[in-house]
């Protein structure tokens, strides 16, 4: 979706605020953010693809005011909520008041260490050949789907060169709304600055993206 | 519809007071056995001790002392950053950038704060900030400056957005007059944002 996320290339927020020795939380509920949101994602219940999706989700007026660990608490109310963990009536009051729905696992203190070091990998076997080879010239596609897509509106429609086969990954696209992992191969397309900001661009610049095979089309 | 108390709109007062809308959240989750509180102990814990750049820095120090290493990391990122230990969450798809005498690396997702946690631990404000995510791709000179960076201008500069799983990590130039250090001295000249893209390495003697 072309929402208040997608931020490449846009102007106005003025400089970068580095924060010198910047501590690793700047309040105490930013920790407890961190957690809850791992711990809820822990339930199984949604993948990432529809945690990104709802955070994109947030008002523009609120994402671009909010902060990020504020950003996960809005859409983590919207997945529990959704997903029949909690609503938000409960939350106002700050105590149970329906029964939820049942997790596939619950986090416990004991399990974090070995769930952090696994993580979860998303890629994915696929049948078919990569249709792309490196060195070849692409064009990226220009949509505007009000779902879920990790293509950059900075980079549609822009011809760039593939750098890399990086290997097949679960589709966030599909996979944001409940529609299967359904796989594709995925690509480091490099393009010159030029080609994507025009007159004014730095020469000396390349940026590239990951983009999933189907964002792409051969020249 | 603005009368509708459910509506979220930008004057939504229920995100007014952080601490205590997260403090409901977990009391309800808790009350229902959703969560386990002393889970999120563990996970502050291991972000605020275990994981974080010092990991990063192991890793680029390694590659700079040994060469068969640094051929590892560049044909198979996660499996020889793996090798030192790092794994999981948010370095499932490990690759490795290496600064070079005509090109800069530069690290950001735009799209929201993809990062390697694994090795970088959890990002800071500024990278998950909108000034960062837009003007990384468009000015990155600009935001360099903004960081004290000022590069020759025939450096090259590749920007690296994250836009899928893979997850970047920037292996900057080895600095002159190192070559008698330690692996552990060589880690004391990476910083953070040298690994992200946003400085350079040390020179030896200076603070990293």
């Amino acid at each position: 979706m072309n929402g208040p996320h997608d931020l490449g290339g846009q102007m106005g927020f003025g400089p970068v605020a580095a924060e010198k020795d910047e501590p690793y939380f700047h309040a105490e509920w930013e920790k407890r953010a961190l957690g809850l949101t791992l711990s809820c994602g822990a339930f199984g219940a949604w993948t990432i693809d529809e945690s990104r999706h709802a955070r994109e989700n947030i008002p523009p007026a609120d994402y671009l005011s909010a902060s990020y660990y504020e950003i996960w608490i809005r859409a983590l109310e919207v997945l529990l909520d959704r997903h029949g963990f909690t609503t938000a009536a409960e939350i106002d009051v700050g105590h149970k008041q329906m029964i939820a729905a049942v997790p596939k696992r619950i986090l416990k203190a004991d399990m974090v260490a070995s769930v952090l070091a696994r993580g979860g990998a998303c890629d994915r076997p696929v049948e078919a050949a990569a249709r792309f080879a490196v060195g070849e010239k692409v064009r990226t596609k220009n949509f505007n789907p009000e779902t879920h897509t990790r293509l950059p509106r900075y980079a549609r429609a822009r011809i760039g060169v593939v750098e890399a086969v990086q290997g097949s990954f679960v589709f966030p696209d599909d996979n944001a709304h409940g529609k299967g992992e359904n796989p594709q191969w995925v690509y480091t397309v490099v393009f010159d600055g030029r080609e994507i900001w025009g007159v004014g661009a730095d020469p000396s610049l390349t940026v590239s993206i990951d983009a999933w095979e189907s964002y792409l089309e051969p020249l | 519809m603005h009368d509708d108390p459910d509506h979220h709109h930008h004057h939504d007062n229920r995100f007014s007071d952080m601490q205590a809308r997260v403090k409901a959240l977990e009391t309800v989750l808790t009350e229902k056995g959703l969560i386990d509180p002393a889970a999120i102990d563990a996970i502050v814990e291991a972000y605020e001790t275990q994981i974080g750049p010092r990991n990063g820095a192991h890793v680029v120090a390694r590659a700079w002392s040994d060469p068969a290493f640094a051929e590892w990391l560049k044909s198979d990122a996660t499996a020889a950053i793996a090798s030192l230990g790092y794994t999981g969450r948010q370095g499932e798809h490990m690759r490795a950038v290496f600064n070079t005498h005509t090109t800069h690396n530069l690290v950001v997702c735009t799209l929201c704060s993809c990062y390697p946690w694994s090795v970088l631990g959890l990002p800071p404000v500024w990278y998950k900030a909108p000034a960062y995510r837009s003007r990384a791709v468009i000015d990155p000179r600009g935001v360099l400056a903004e960081f004290g960076l000022t590069l020759p201008a025939e450096k090259k500069i590749r920007v690296w957005d994250s836009t899928a799983e893979l997850r970047y990590l920037v292996i900057p130039e080895r600095p002159e007059g190192t070559e008698g250090l330690s692996e552990q001295q060589l880690a004391g000249l990476v910083s953070r944002d040298a690994m992200i893209g946003t400085a350079v390495a040390s020179a030896p003697g200076a603070a990293a």
